[in-house]
């Protein structure tokens, strides 16, 4: 079992590798080769939580391994492996949604449809003519095998961070997702708007990741380990941490930390204020939206924080007040879920609607963990994760749909834009169905769905725990969502066709379908192994698996059932539901929204959602131009720095010019000139005597021997 | 026996005689002659010395040996220059050849 914990995220590195050295160009080969990768992780995953279900002391006693990595100086960084429930479960949605995207992307990406003629590298395809018929028909993607390396690499990155045992090495895997976040919003970087999103996403969730990164160094430098199970499973070092002071306000260490690392969160799931990536993120190809985006990626960060519950929650109880990380967790999460859920009502496009809902649900169960409801945030992750690819890849299959009428009539309809669709359910029955299944679990439609119990539980623990505010704003956004998945399937789905595109769409292949259907599944059913044992007469029946599976990380009990939770739960996703139907009901016009005329100004609000975007351009981005390109390069740079430099090469040049004429001219030219004036007037006095004549030379030298020998002469005889 | 003086005698006539041809003739092959004449004038003190002096010695032989091993190098060399001079220049006349010249 440790040697498979190994080997599950290895086969997509290595089919990155092999795809992207020897398959570029091949789209069978390339698919393949992804596609058998992500299904040995896939089986080694499920070998895995099997035999975790069947563990009954897997959280006392994870299956865990390490080896020593890099070295520094005494000890070693390691990096290993570590399943527990938390790992187990996350690794069980983690493979199947995997599996799921990368089967339907063939799909998406036109495998088997011909090359389109003026189709470019970099931007989507445009479709290609074929003899004969009418209109165009889908092009493939001209950059198929890029795909799927890169996600690929992708799955690696999230697998290896689910197994992760310490934070160094899931911190690595985390890095590698965002570049390959980045990488995927960015594949088509022809379009200037992708290459923005590509960026903002990037630098975003750096923002993050550089508390998340001061949050790791301070916990190394005080614990000399980043192993999870060294930390957070060690009452003493929990209880150490908790109760030394740090340095900053006044927070424990612990507080500190759990904020820092809470920071990384925001960032990779996209919390209010660092949430505005993940909407832009859009521009990305649908199945990357599904699995960076919704699925795997985004959750993360919720992964992350309630991997780091215990220190989160250290030295709390169930009843008493929240730490303080607990509380920022809380406010933040039940604001952002409200704030996102009610920007997801202003937007017409298909996949925005889905963008805030994620960001929402995200912060549902950032919320719950904030409120220490551990177990229902991990379930709610769990079901989200099914219910949230799946309603991405139905988009996707819808707006797949749209373009083949698009693409077929040559109307110019956006085929994004949910109010050009409508009666899309008698084209594409199997779509409509599943993404009718997966928005009723997104508005935790009562009973059937998985959201339901995971919303459920929630919304009961914050009751419980006498969070009322925050369980009223829970409340109020699962309404809010109830009524924007009922608009998007009404605007959809339900009525009559808008635009001509709408009329022309059909079905989508089998191999994006069968992915619709399996997914659909589990947002059905996910739930149903997370049914509080408290519940009516249900909860004897259907045992809470996952409640029990994830074990005692002490939770707020939810003591003696109550109905006031359930009853809420129920009703706002029934009334929700109705309203959403009821106001779009009669759609028919192609551009006008009927709530703009209900809510006026505050629609506008919603469709400019919020103004967060352009709050930051003005005092952020407008700042840092403003700092870079008048102060730092006009003031600082050219005025400053180069006035100082200036000076500096005038006063050289000035000191240089002075050395070479009081110096230089006079003394250090003067003298070799004058020795070569020398030497050159004695040559030409000394030339005379060459005159060429042999005869000369001998005379001469006959002359000065005579005259050598009678110098001689008189020497030796004087 | 013919002392020692006419010896040396006969060769500085010889070697006055080369040097006035090396110095006084135009003709380029006829200074070398003239020098052939003052290495054997050479030659000649060189034997009398060896002769009369250090006969049990053969030093002086072997000086002789080498200036004529010297000469015979110096005159093959000296008449290559001379063909090639004359072959560029047309003439073997001492003062045409003033290429030298300072």
């Amino acid at each position: 079992m440790q040697t498979l914990l190994w080997l599950v995220p290895l086969p997509p590195l290595i089919a990155f590798a092999l795809i992207s050295l020897f398959a570029r160009g091949k789209r069978g080969l390339s698919h393949w080769v992804a596609l058998v990768s992500a299904g040995l992780s896939f089986l080694g995953s499920m070998t895995l939580f099997a035999w975790a279900v069947g563990r009954q002391d897997l959280l006392e006693n994870p299956l865990a391994a390490s080896t020593n990595w890099l070295p520094t100086g005494g000890s070693w960084l390691r990096v290993g492996v570590l399943l527990d429930p938390l790992a187990a479960l996350t690794l069980f949605f983690v493979a199947w949604t995997v599996l799921m995207i990368f089967i339907y992307s063939v799909g998406y990406h036109n495998y088997g449809q011909p090359v389109g003629a003026h189709d470019l590298p970099g931007l989507p395809p445009h479709g290609a003519e074929l003899k004969g018929a009418h209109g165009k028909v889908p092009s493939v993607e001209p950059l198929y095998a890029r795909f799927f390396a890169f996600i690929s690499l992708f799955a690696f990155a999230m697998f290896a961070l689910v197994v992760s045992d310490n934070l160094l090495v899931l911190y690595v895997a985390w890095e590698i997702m965002g570049l390959c976040s980045y990488l995927l919003i960015g594949f088509w970087y022809a379009r200037p708007s992708a290459r923005d999103a590509a960026v903002k996403a990037f630098l975003t969730t750096r923002v993050g990741d550089m508390f998340m990164l001061l949050g790791m160094a301070a916990l190394y430098s005080l614990t000399g380990t980043l192993n999870f199970r060294e930390i957070l499973s060690n009452p003493v070092v929990l209880d150490t941490l908790a109760t030394t002071l740090s340095p900053v306000f006044g927070l424990s260490w612990a507080a500190l930390i759990g904020l820092l690392i809470f920071a990384g969160t925001i960032g990779k799931s996209a919390q209010f204020p660092l949430h505005t990536w993940l909407p832009d993120a859009m521009e990305g190809p649908t199945p990357v939206s599904a699995m960076i985006h919704a699925a795997t990626m985004v959750s993360a960060g919720v992964f992350l924080a309630a991997r780091f519950f215990p220190l989160i929650s250290a030295g709390w109880e169930a009843g008493q007040p929240l730490t303080t990380p607990m509380l920022v967790m809380a406010v933040v999460g039940s604001f952002t879920a409200l704030f996102a859920a009610l920007i997801a009502l202003g937007q017409r496009d298909i996949k925005r609607v889905l963008a805030y809902s994620t960001i929402s649900q995200l912060g549902y169960m950032v919320a719950a963990l904030g409120i220490g409801a551990y177990g229902a945030a991990v379930f709610h992750l769990f079901t989200h994760a099914f219910f949230k690819a799946l309603l991405f890849l139905g988009s996707g299959s819808v707006i797949h749909g749209m373009e083949h009428g698009q693409l077929a009539t040559g109307d110019a309809a956006d085929p994004q834009d949910m109010f050009s669709m409508g009666g899309l359910r008698k084209k594409m029955p199997v779509t409509f169905l599943t993404f009718l299944a997966g928005a009723l679990a997104l508005s935790g439609f009562p009973l059937l769905t998985a959201g339901f119990w995971s919303k459920d539980e929630i919304l009961s623990s914050a009751f419980h725990g006498n969070h009322l505010i925050i369980f009223i704003v829970l409340a109020l956004s699962a309404l809010v969502t109830a009524f924007y998945s009922m608009r998007q399937v009404t605007l959809t789905f339900l009525g009559s066709p808008r635009t001509p595109s709408a009329e022309h769409t059909h079905e989508s292949k089998v191999v994006m379908t069968v992915p619709l259907v399996v997914l659909a599944v589990f947002a059905i059913a996910a739930g149903w192994f997370g049914v509080p044992g408290s519940f009516l007469g249900l909860g004897a029946f259907l045992p809470n698996f996952i409640g029990n599976f994830l074990g005692g990380t002490h939770e707020a009990e939810a003591g003696a059932f109550n109905a006031t939770p359930l009853l809420v739960s129920v009703g706002v996703s029934l009334t929700g539901l109705f309203l959403g139907w009821l106001v779009h009901r009669k759609q028919s016009s192609p551009s006008i929204d009927p709530l703009k005329r209900g809510l006026g100004f505050v629609y506008t609000a919603l469709e400019r959602k919020f103004w967060v975007d352009e709050a930051y351009d003005l005092v952020f981005i407008r700042p840092a131009k403003f700092l870079a390109e008048t102060v730092t390069s006009v003031w600082i740079d050219r005025g400053l720095l180069d006035g100082i430099l200036h000076g500096i090469g005038n006063f050289g040049n000035w000191f240089g010019r002075t050395l070479r004429r009081v110096i230089d001219i006079p003394v250090a030219n003067g003298v070799p000139d004058g020795a070569a004036a020398g030497a050159r007037w004695s040559g030409l006095k000394l030339r005379l005597t060459q005159s060429g004549h042999v005869q000369q030379y001998l005379v001469t030298s006959l002359m000065l021997v005579v005259l050598a020998g009678l110098v001689l002469l008189l020497v030796l005889n004087g | 026996m013919i002392p020692l003086s006419w010896y040396l005698l006969v060769a500085a006539a010889l070697f006055c005689i080369g040097l006035f041809g090396v110095l006084a003739r135009k003709n380029t092959i006829a200074i070398l002659m003239g020098l052939e004449l003052m290495l054997n004038a050479v030659n000649i003190n060189l034997l009398a010395f060896w002769s009369y002096l250090h006969h049990a010695q053969m030093n002086g032989l072997v000086f002789a040996a080498i200036v004529f091993a010297a000469a015979a190098a110096e005159t093959a060399v000296g008449l290559g220059l001379i063909i090639s001079a004359y072959r560029r220049r047309g003439s073997v006349t001492a003062n045409d050849l003033d290429t030298m010249k300072g």
